[in-house]
């Protein structure tokens, strides 16, 4: 997370009032000036798993990529295959530096052959663009195109209800990271059947100045189902039982996709991309070390950043951990040498000064019911 | 939110009270609802030497970790077992039923540097400026 500079110079989202008038206990993230909580962290969380909630994400960022090139360039800096995709779908996928280290984790969108959208993290929006653009020698165009956007992500099982009160879409017939375009809430929007909590849930891209109206137009549609609006802290709490990454914890600078378990979105076969040749290296010597999952076993909860001991040594770090409200245990994500990552390893936890029992186990901690 | 008058404050959002020889101490109601749902407390053994302002434990809720300080100097004589099992009582009664420990006092004076609690919703209402 950024440095706090004072809340004089924090970015605010569009719905920064709509969170003032509802309470929302603020905190500064990457820059910004976001809801942490509303109703509380638990209550927020448990909503996701068993209702719907409601999340401002306006402040991810979004690139705009168009042109006859515009796959070759996205193909030529994104770890996965993009020329797979088809109009109305959507890739997890990697931009990565020449080490093969995450500068960020992004969606790709299709929305025509020549024309993409991607979605990236609001502390690196302004990286990754300056990355994109020094490496286009493409007949392509990119366009910063944050300012244009609010995110609203509408998380849980009820959320389709919710969602299809307000747009015409058909949105069962839509599979998950597929998406579409069209009104919602009476505006023109991206929906998306992606997001980042481990439920079925919609990311909706509106313009700015309507984000205050469809963010009350959610809630009032989704009063029956007893939607809740969320801050981040839930949405920290559900990504981690979902064991989904987040870039300065699991991913970073200096961690590859293979050593954040996350070797699927690299396609080695494609000829080149940023990143390619140093992941084919460590491809064919293998890693030393990756993201593990683990539980406490003995009392004590592990956080970011807290170091982890095996047979008295200090051999990794946590990158995140906290109580996990769906599974009343205490868990976290943690970088450790390989032969200590499979899943059954006991290991120790520095709480305070002293060392707490923990366990590797199997990723993710919490998987929706299909 | 009203703070008890025959409770003393610290700067880290702790209470104290002292019945006869003996000192209660606990999070203020602005420390709970700073923390938010708290899931998780460590707390010192019985006989445990405590200094004025060292930290003898941690509160932990879903989101964040706060450590305790002792207001005073003095030796722990009860632990709140209960919390163990209910460390939501901290949320629901932050100046009752959600005490941490019972000390003995060591230096009277040293109640005397504490906020009373007039100072304290002044610290607390500034704080909140900030």
């Amino acid at each position: 997370m950024a440095e706090s500079s004072g809340p004089s110079v924090l970015r605010h989202t569009p719905l920064h009032r709509v969170h003032g008038e509802a309470g929302a206990r603020m905190t500064d993230f990457g820059g910004w000036h976001m809801p942490v909580e509303y109703a509380g962290i638990v209550a927020e969380h448990t909503a996701v798993r068993t209702a719907a909630g409601l999340f401002d994400v306006s402040h991810m960022g979004e690139i705009e990529v168009r042109g006859p090139q515009a796959v070759d360039l996205l193909d030529s800096l994104c770890s996965n295959r993009v020329a797979s995709l088809r109009d109305g779908q959507a890739q997890y996928s990697g931009l990565l530096n020449d080490n093969g280290g995450f500068i960020d984790d992004l969606l790709v969108h299709r929305i025509a052959q020549d024309h993409y959208f991607l979605c990236v993290n609001a502390a690196n929006q302004d990286a990754d663009f300056a990355w994109m653009r020094d490496r286009n020698r493409f007949d392509a165009e990119l366009a910063f195109a944050s300012a244009s956007y609010a995110q609203l992500a509408i998380q849980g099982p009820r959320a389709i209800a919710v969602a299809s009160k307000l747009t015409d879409i058909d949105l069962a017939a839509m599979r998950y990271y597929w998406f579409s375009q069209g009104a919602f809430a009476d505006c023109e929007a991206t929906v998306a059947r992606t997001g980042y909590t481990g439920e079925d849930g919609f990311e909706v891209y509106v313009p700015p100045s309507e984000a205050e109206r469809v963010w009350n137009s959610i809630l009032e549609a989704g009063a029956d189902e007893a939607i809740q609006p969320c801050g981040l802290g839930a949405r920290n709490t559900l990504r981690l039982e979902a064991a989904m990454s987040l870039h300065g914890h699991e991913i970073d600078t200096d961690i590859t996709p293979y050593e954040a378990d996350l070797g699927w979105i690299v396609k080695l076969g494609k000829p080149s991309f940023s990143g390619r040749a140093a992941l084919a290296k460590q491809k064919a010597e293998g890693v030393r070390r990756r993201i593990a999952g683990f539980e406490m076993r003995g009392r004590g909860i592990a956080r970011d950043g807290y170091k982890v001991w095996v047979e008295g040594r200090e051999v990794g770090h946590v990158t995140s951990a906290s109580p996990a409200p769906s599974l009343g245990t205490n868990i976290g994500l943690c970088m450790l040498p390989v032969e200590y990552a499979d899943p059954g390893r006991p290991i120790e936890i520095e709480i305070r000064h002293r060392t707490v029992p923990a366990e590797t186990v199997p990723t993710p901690f919490y998987k929706r019911r299909p | 939110m009203d703070y008890p008058t025959n409770y003393r404050y610290t700067r880290e959002h702790e209470w104290l009270r002292l019945d006869g020889e003996i000192a209660t101490v606990g999070i203020t109601h602005h420390a709970q609802d700073q923390l938010g749902d708290v899931v998780f407390v460590e707390l010192p053994e019985v006989g445990a030497k405590l200094q004025a302002e060292g930290a003898f434990g941690a509160v932990e809720s879903v989101k964040a970790v706060s450590d305790i300080y002792s207001p005073l100097s003095g030796d722990v004589t009860e632990v709140n077992e209960a919390l163990i099992d209910a460390p939501e009582r901290i949320n629901e009664d932050p100046h009752g039923d959600g005490w941490l420990i019972r000390m003995t006092v060591f230096d009277r004076s040293e109640i005397e540097k504490l906020m009373t609690s007039g100072q304290y919703a002044e610290y607390v209402a500034a704080e909140t400026e900030g």
